[in-house]
């Protein structure tokens, strides 16, 4: 135990100041979370059919650097409890009826993030026999985030633009 | 490899593929494909890969393509089967792997293996079943999507058991699949893996590009194996052109290479740390990781340097500043690294969760065919890094990472092993850095031919087999990743295991969705 505690104590706090053009964005933005939905805003994430490069990024969200939790921001495991959705992939067929199911069982008023290259326009993957392309072309979608993938800091960015959008 | 060709006796005219990898290629007969698959069954050998062609437009028929490993090196079989009778000898008996590469060779080629398991694998409703989508004659754009059938899962009876159905949406940020588990109480009797959710027609894709187009494609089949796939790629479009790849962006393909396997493994120590229920282990890790992403973005302009390997060497060298910065930032890693085994080893909860859970034993892994990190994780030797040695590889000292016991413990103890075995091996790299250009034009392209590439990816194999068109386009492109192996231990590993500890063995293989339906 006191190994842990002495490593902890070592590394100090590894959190970063959010995104640059966000110190204003920061303190409007835990009042839009706030005045939007009442409380912290809660994301699910859905592949719907990605390389699992953005899946990298997301996790990323998570780790001290970027420390999401802190931002008001936190992952919850099903869409009955989310606020936004957070899509990546361009949308495989084999995964359509899953995405909109999955859109349906998110109360209002709710977010749709669609994440990556793959997810903003359909990417590499386009439109095939296999694959429906871009998020918004299954359900309606509020904010894209290109890049492939996107940094931890586009995807911080997105989010929050996203609740600005739906602020009123 | 031995210059001599493998069973004389059997009369198949063996030649020399072109390229890297140490490898021999054959037409063969049906018989003959069962009779070296035995053999080398029998001598410990393993199924590499299995895919189909339809070559009937250059008068070829069909084509089953089987690529083994033998001691020597890589064997590749071509069965050529009748347009109108396309059927083929199931090889799942002598290697169970192949059963699923079967089933997703008939959904998307139309070849049966004869006597095999005939459910779907890949095909769920995008496609009638009459329909291939890899037939020359294929839809190229979306049909209206059929009814799904209802999947024959195995049904477990007897009294007090029931089923628990989990996907394809999961409960955290991974990817989408299904598991079907048969239980009693929470004690897991039966695991059953639907795949397939995330196929999006990549094979298909790949057809008419051209081979440097691929690449970018390529590169992005499995993410998190993006230089893996981008490698083995290359080294196949180089094959195929006879293209001489530079001595340094060779160098430099390992060095990412090292890289991509240090980040996944630092990832995947954190989670596992998470999902024994010691949060700290995820933020320490998911900390050096995230500065190992950021060294990424600095040297070579991406946290995932996804387009950083095209066909004939790389995109950018190091900076002048570039080993200094690499050199720095893995000393401090490595020390962190001690400092946090040290904690793992030593903490009685964790270790409590680690041992014993989700076992596969050495038999077991042998028999199912198991490749890569969780092979070596239950005492198989193997290594394409040390096996195959090819450059810069052949030059290094180097060790497959090995510990017998086959359960989450010796996945986990892997993974540190490698994690700074790959730091030695990239100051290795840095040390030795040649001096030559980076990226050399592709040859002529051998139209027809067979071009193959592979590389040791951090979790196991990752192959590529790549046939061009006359005008030097993609005819068929087949990215292979090594989670096909690996899947089926997973429904062994869970077996009399409780349910709540499935999330931590699932995350100690932590295999490829994408990869895998592609």
């Amino acid at each position: 135990m006191w190994r842990m505690l002495r490593q902890i104590a070592r590394i100090g706090l590894a959190t970063e100041p959010p995104p640059p053009a966000a110190p204003e964005v920061q303190t409007a933005l835990h009042g839009d979370i706030r005045r939007v939905f009442g409380r912290a805003l809660c994301i699910r994430h859905v592949d719907a059919g990605s390389c699992n490069g953005c899946e990298l990024e997301i996790h990323a969200l998570s780790n001290p650097y970027y420390n999401l939790e802190g931002q008001g921001i936190r992952f919850v495991a099903s869409p009955r409890h989310a606020d936004a959705l957070l899509v990546t992939g361009p949308v495989s067929r084999h995964m359509a009826e899953a995405l909109r199911r999955t859109y349906a069982a998110t109360p209002e008023p709710k977010l749709v993030i669609a994440v990556g290259d793959c997810g903003a326009c359909g990417g590499v993957f386009g439109e095939s026999y296999a694959s429906l392309g871009r998020v918004a072309n299954v359900i309606p979608v509020d904010v894209t985030v290109p890049g492939c993938p996107p940094s931890p800091l586009a995807l911080l960015q997105g989010i929050l633009s996203a609740v600005r959008q739906k602020s009123p | 490899m031995k210059r001599t060709m493998p069973f004389p006796d059997l009369a198949i005219a063996w030649h020399p593929l072109a390229g890297e990898l140490p490898a021999v290629h054959a037409i063969v007969s049906a018989t003959q494909l069962v009779l070296v698959c035995r053999r080398i069954r029998e001598e410990g050998g393993r199924l590499v890969s299995l895919w189909g062609e339809d070559r009937r437009t250059d008068g070829n028929g069909y084509r089953l393509c089987v690529m083994l490993q033998t001691s020597d090196g890589l064997l590749v079989m071509e069965q050529t089967m009748p347009s109108d009778q396309p059927a083929y000898p199931d090889l799942s008996r002598l290697f169970p792997s192949a059963a699923r590469l079967q089933r997703a060779v008939y959904d998307l080629v139309g070849l049966r293996a004869m006597g095999g398991d005939e459910r779907p694998w890949l095909r769920h409703s995008s496609w009638p079943a009459d329909a291939y989508p890899l037939r020359a004659e294929a839809m190229v754009s979306a049909t209206p999507e059929v009814p799904a059938e209802t999947y024959r899962f195995i049904q477990v009876a007897g009294e007090g058991v029931h089923e628990i159905a989990v996907g394809p949406v999961h409960a955290g940020t991974i990817e989408s699949g299904h598991f079907r588990f048969s239980v009693v109480g929470e004690k897991m009797l039966r695991l059953e893996e639907r795949l397939g959710y995330k196929h999006k027609g990549i094979e298909k894709r790949f057809e008419g590009m051209t081979l440097t187009e691929g690449v970018r494609l390529a590169a992005r089949v499995s993410g998190d194996s993006t230089i893996a796939y981008a490698w083995a790629y290359s080294m196949a479009a180089e094959a195929l052109t006879g293209t001489r790849t530079p001595a340094r962006a060779l160098t430099l393909r390992a060095l990412l290479l090292e890289r991509e396997r240090i980040a996944n493994h630092l990832g995947d120590l954190g989670a596992l740390g998470n999902d024994a229920g010691l949060a700290f282990g995820l933020t320490q890790f998911s900390r050096l990781k995230e500065d190992l992403l950021r060294v990424n973005a600095s040297l070579w302009g991406a946290r995932y340097p996804m387009d950083a390997i095209v066909p004939g060497g790389v995109r950018t060298d190091l900076s002048p500043d570039g080993p200094r910065q690499l050199l720095t930032s893995m000393a401090a890693l490595e020390h962190e690294l001690h400092v946090l085994r040290d904690i793992y080893d030593n903490h009685a909860g964790v270790q409590d969760r680690f041992m014993d859970a989700g076992c596969v034993t050495a038999e077991l892994a042998r028999r199912l065919g198991m490749v890569g990190l969780a092979a070596r994780a239950s005492g198989q030797t193997q290594d394409w890094r040390v096996d195959l040695a090819m450059p810069p590889y052949d030059g290094l000292t180097l060790e497959p990472a090995v510990h017998a016991h086959g359960d989450v413990a010796a996945r986990v103890a892997v993974r540190f092993d490698e994690t700074t075995a790959s730091l030695r091996v990239c100051r290795d790299l840095l040390a030795t850095m040649p001096q030559s250009t980076l990226c050399e034009p592709l040859g002529e392209v051998r139209a027809g031919a067979l071009g193959i590439g592979g590389v040791e990816g951090w979790r196991g194999p990752v192959v590529v087999a790549l046939r061009a068109n006359v005008n030097g386009s993609i005819a068929r492109c087949h990215p292979h990743d090594p989670s096909w192996h690996n899947w089926p231990a997973i429904e062994h590993a869970i077996i009399d295991n409780i349910v709540p500890d499935f999330p931590l063995i699932n995350k100690s293989f932590n295999l490829s969705y994408s990869g895998h339906d592609l």
